[in-house]
């Protein structure tokens, strides 16, 4: 279970990016968060494997809080939370497969991981997730020469790989068209059902969110205005937290 | 709508006047410079082909020119390799520094202003005064020459790596910290594999340029291309000066041309 407990950040004085955010996720749940751009939906999402360094509340996940962990164990912390990136974030020179198996760095010794040296079980578990993610005979292509699709596909064998009890999904569908932004959603849906585990997206396309979410966050201004089942997000909600057109002329 | 069109139009006068007026001030300047210098405008621009005509006819090869010709190659060749050998070298180091001073992968902001400290001072020292500097101590031969030129790469290679780190590693090295990798791991599996094509294209555009830089060095420390350049020069051997120069500027053509190749497989 992921708990959050009055999160709070700014990034200059006197400007909170983030107010008191407590919110409270059971393993299998697809939770999105949404809200207009410069809301703090990515800085929710990096202080949750520190990415970003908050200021202040509480972040645990099956009860052990990250915000505290010294360095080896916000690694072993960071290896239980996979990540997926707007911008796919793989290295594009390297093979699909090489990317994956990246999703095992946090698990290795720092020389075994620097010379990357796998095991034959990880490289197996990467070639079986990569069928998993219907890239299987992509396995040794370079990432550059890979669709965006394909590619955010990669993120997420890469983020599968680590055995992650959460998945953060920063936009992971805002560079994608729509057919690929509907079977990545659809992919994410079943593997997190699957697997049992948690997975947080930030997302700019409502209906996507009421579609596939089972949960939805709102955030408006740095604070949380709406924290609901999907099916409880409706239109006077999605106008308290988009706010009305004549609203948004109004200086913030 | 009327008053803007009217400012404009006078917006544009006015920069017109300006530009006639800073036009007329350059003749101007001319004009006095020539009386004070007692320089003759049309005797000068006619004594320009006479010089060409005296180049060609100098420095224009002969048929016993060829004689010198193994000499130079085999000098060119010294060249070349000292061109290489310092540009590589200056590579590994300036990686290794590019690293440390980062943006995205530097340790400290101590670190940061300290390696971009360094990379400033050894690029702006001119080439030629480091080769004058490094023959005091180091006297004529090959290590002075190779060493002011890896001076100046170092300082060229730090800046345009840690320019390429920024510019091309943050994503990936964000995706990997994220799973747990290590700052070694970081660095090994995203941040290198991500940055080489640009790191080779940086390394092959040095090479040329020190190619050319190394003839100059040459002049300098007594080595090389460079000194066999400075010799026939001195000693009125026109013809194979200018052989020399011609199998320079074949040499450079053709690792040009090569890099370019290397460059398409690459990228």
């Amino acid at each position: 279970m992921l708990e959050v407990k009055h999160l709070a950040k700014s990034y200059q004085k006197d400007k909170p990016a983030l107010t008191d955010i407590n919110f409270k996720i059971d393993p299998g749940n697809f939770v999105a968060i949404i809200g207009p751009s410069g809301a703090g939906k990515t800085t929710i999402l990096r202080s949750l494997n520190q990415l970003i360094k908050d200021d202040a509340g509480e972040i645990l996940l099956d009860g052990e809080d990250i915000r505290s962990a010294n360095k080896s164990e916000l690694r072993k912390l960071r290896r239980q939370i996979g990540m997926i990136f707007q911008n796919y974030n793989l290295v594009e020179r390297l093979t699909v497969l090489e990317n994956v198996l990246h999703g095992r760095l946090g698990y290795k010794s720092t020389l075994a991981g620097v010379m990357g040296r796998y095991t034959e079980d990880e490289k197996r578990e990467a070639l079986d997730l990569l069928d998993k993610v219907g890239l299987s005979e992509f396995a040794l292509q370079r990432c550059s020469e890979l669709s965006g699709g394909q590619k955010q596909r990669v993120g997420i064998a890469r983020a599968l790989i680590q055995h992650p009890k959460v998945i953060l999904c920063d936009e992971p569908i805002a560079s994608l068209d729509l057919a690929s932004s509907q079977v990545v959603m659809k992919m994410l849906k079943d593997l997190i059902q699957e697997l049992n585990i948690i997975c947080i997206a930030n997302l700019h396309q409502i209906d996507l969110a009421k579609e596939h979410a089972d949960q939805i966050i709102g955030i408006r201004h740095g604070k949380m205005v709406f924290n609901d089942v999907a099916d409880k997000l409706d239109q006077a909600a999605i106008t308290e937290l988009y706010g009305t057109a004549v609203e948004e002329k109004e200086p913030a | 709508m009327n008053g803007s069109k009217l400012t404009a139009a006078k917006y544009l006068g006015h920069k017109r006047l300006v530009q006639s007026g800073v036009l007329l001030l350059v003749g101007l300047i001319y004009v006095v410079g020539c009386y004070l210098l007692k320089f003759d405008t049309i005797q000068g621009a006619l004594s320009i082909p006479k010089a060409f005509s005296w180049l060609a006819i100098n420095f224009m090869p002969t048929h016993e020119s060829m004689s010198y010709l193994p000499q130079i190659l085999n000098k060119l060749f010294e060249t070349v390799l000292m061109a290489i050998a310092s540009v590589v070298v200056a590579a590994v180091i300036a990686i290794f520094f590019a690293i440390l001073g980062s943006k995205v992968t530097g340790i400290n902001k101590f670190m940061q202003i300290l390696v971009r400290g360094i990379a400033s001072f050894f690029r702006n020292i001119p080439l030629v005064a480091w080769a004058m500097i490094l023959l005091f101590s180091f006297k004529q031969s090959n290590f002075t020459g190779f060493l002011a030129l890896l001076l100046m790469t170092i300082g060229f290679l730090i800046r345009a790596f840690m320019e390429i780190i920024e510019d091309e590693a943050g994503e990936a090295m964000l995706a990997l910290k994220a799973t747990g990798a290590s700052y070694f791991q970081v660095i090994f599996q995203a941040v290198i594999p991500q940055i080489i094509p640009s790191l080779i294209s940086w390394i092959l555009y040095m090479i040329e340029n020190n190619v050319r830089d190394a003839t100059l060095v040459g002049i300098l420390t007594g080595t090389g291309i460079g000194f066999i350049f400075d010799l026939y020069y001195k000693s009125f051997r026109f013809d194979a000066a200018g052989i020399t120069v011609l199998s320079i500027i074949v040499v450079v053509i053709i690792l040009e041309t090569l890099s370019n190749q290397i460059r398409k497989v690459i990228l």
